[in-house]
């Protein structure tokens, strides 16, 4: 699905000089993945991120969308069709006075017919659970809800790929919860592939990988098991460690023999009982 | 404060008005506007006021909430009517000093006065029952129709300008909160020392403004925003007897007022 090949790029930073934010980075998404990308502020994420839907273009490299070179002009619109993206903000990037229109604003740039725009649009505010607010004016709704309106506009291009660049750094921990779940629920149920940016290691944790990048390259890859089992490295890398993992290499350094995967708190629960 | 802003306020409702194509009453805005200055005497003024207050009545909008939008005009529309009755030559019918009122200046005042008030009433009309998306959908199509080259653009900056204002009152008033805890004063003193506290205001806001702008460009070209060409819309406008109804109307509305001038 995603191909991405030793993909370079570096930006002019305002004191003159040239800032290398992507230092190489080969990376396979497969369809119907979900893959959660985390690494320190300024590791290359978002860079990497915006790559995927050619809103940047690699200085070396290539990156490929199912076959798709993002580099080639004429692919522009079918890839930024099918890698749909959320953003940080969720003030920022709903364009409508209302959220059908806002939803409906992607499918009307690619010239869909009015009818099956209608369709579309009811059936991604469905699919984000946002139905009922949608003659609602954005300004009025909740960052989570904000945010979901955002991914129902992206949905309603019927894309492949949806990128999400840190889509709950400026919600509250309800809203957060409302925008993982939506995301959890699109990968499971309607097959969409995922890369997931993000700070918190317990969304990350839901993933089905987990990519971690530090300083314009890729570090570690593997399942959030594989990944977040590696507590001492991950802390060298300035990141957090999800909660149950560090408390059970708390309670591993003062002798309880607990196995080495426990993710969530459920499993932990279960671990100290047995 | 800032909450008192209503730019594109819609009331809404089901009257003959509210249902009409929002193109209709841009073009019917147009024709009327002809028409009221095109009447010049007491029988034309007498048709005007009765037909605009006719379409007030129709539009079920209370009296209450037009008079309301005055409000900003007021200070004009006195220093219309002053400017005309003490300045225009004529027949005296009170002097004091240097100032005199003549009868063709009183006429000329309220006549015009008069043009104001029903210019800003119908105009406020068309917003009150005309929702902002059909307003620049209207707008769009009908500058098209004349052939205005950037038809799409002035209708999308006017919908995105419409989406903005209350994020950015919102900003406005954070912004101000939060200059306010650090000993920011903004009520006090005179014009010019009011005037410069709003610089800590303005800067922050003008920031945070181009940075939106920027990432709103980002997110609509992420979701395949290329202009205008090839965009189909979800809702489409559709014009139906009764805005053919409308139309005959408002022409004959027009030629009576061009025959009151010539009568």
């Amino acid at each position: 699905m995603i191909e991405v090949k030793n993909l370079e790029h570096q930006f002019l930073n305002p004191q003159g000089g040239y800032q290398q934010a992507l230092k190489g980075v080969s990376l396979h998404i497969g369809q119907g993945e979900f893959v959660a990308i985390i690494g320190h502020n300024g590791s290359g994420k978002s860079t990497l991120a915006k790559h995927l839907n050619a809103l940047l273009l690699p200085d070396q490299g290539t990156v490929t969308i199912d076959g798709l070179d993002i580099k080639d002009k004429e692919n522009l619109w079918k890839i930024r069709q099918q890698v749909g993206m959320v953003f940080q903000n969720p003030d920022n990037q709903l364009i409508a006075t209302t959220v059908e229109e806002d939803v409906a604003f992607g499918p009307e740039n690619l010239g869909i017919e009015p009818l099956k725009i209608r369709q579309r649009v009811d059936e991604a505010l469905a699919s984000v659970g946002m139905s009922e607010y949608k003659n609602r004016a954005p300004h009025l709704l909740s960052g989570g809800q904000k945010q979901r309106v955002a991914i129902a506009g992206v949905v309603a291009m019927r894309p492949k790929v949806l990128v999400l660049d840190e889509p709950t750094a400026m919600l509250d921990p309800l809203g957060r919860k409302e925008v993982m779940d939506t995301v959890v629920k699109l990968n499971r149920e309607e097959g969409l592939t995922i890369v997931y940016i993000t700070h918190f290691m317990e969304e990350a944790v839901l993933a089905d990988r987990v990519v971690v990048m530090e300083n314009g390259l890729i570090e570690m890859d593997g399942s959030p098991r594989e990944i977040f089992s590696q507590v001492q490295k991950l802390k060298e890398l300035r990141l957090d460690v999800p909660p149950m993992m560090e408390l059970r290499d708390i309670l591993a350094q003062d002798g309880l023999n607990l196995p080495r995967d426990i993710l969530t708190l459920e499993e932990m629960v279960v671990a100290l009982c047995r | 404060m800032l909450k008192d802003i209503t730019i594109g306020q819609y009331i809404p409702g089901n009257s003959p008005v509210h249902k009409l194509d929002p193109r209709t009453k841009i073009i019917a805005i147009v024709l009327y506007m002809v028409g009221l200055f095109l009447v010049n005497n007491f029988a034309g003024y007498l048709f005007v006021t009765i037909f605009t207050v006719g379409i007030i009545f129709l539009s079920q909008i209370s009296l209450v909430t037009i008079l309301k939008g005055f409000k900003p005009l007021l200070l004009i529309i006195f220093l219309t009517l002053a400017l005309h009755v003490f300045m225009t030559e004529g027949r005296i019918i009170w002097q004091w000093g240097f100032l005199k009122i003549t009868w063709e200046g009183l006429r000329q005042g309220i006549f015009m006065a008069l043009r104001l008030i029903y210019l800003v009433s119908i105009t406020s009309l068309l917003t009150l029952t005309t929702t902002p998306i059909a307003l620049t959908d209207g707008l769009e199509k009908v500058l098209k129709a004349f052939f205005v080259p950037i038809a799409h653009e002035l209708a999308m900056m006017m919908t995105i300008a419409l989406r903005f204002i209350p994020t950015l009152i919102e900003e406005t008033e954070k912004i101000m909160k939060a200059q306010m805890a650090r000993g920011a004063d903004f009520e006090s003193g005179g014009l010019l020392s009011r005037a410069k506290s709003l610089i800590p205001l303005l800067v922050p806001l003008f920031l945070s403004s181009f940075r939106r702008a920027d990432d709103l460009a980002m997110a609509m070209e992420a979701r395949c925003y290329r202009g205008g060409d090839e965009r189909t819309r979800m809702k489409q406008l559709v014009m139906t007897s009764r805005d053919y109804f409308a139309f005959v109307i408002i022409i004959l509305f027009l030629a009576v007022s061009i025959y009151s001038r010539f009568w």
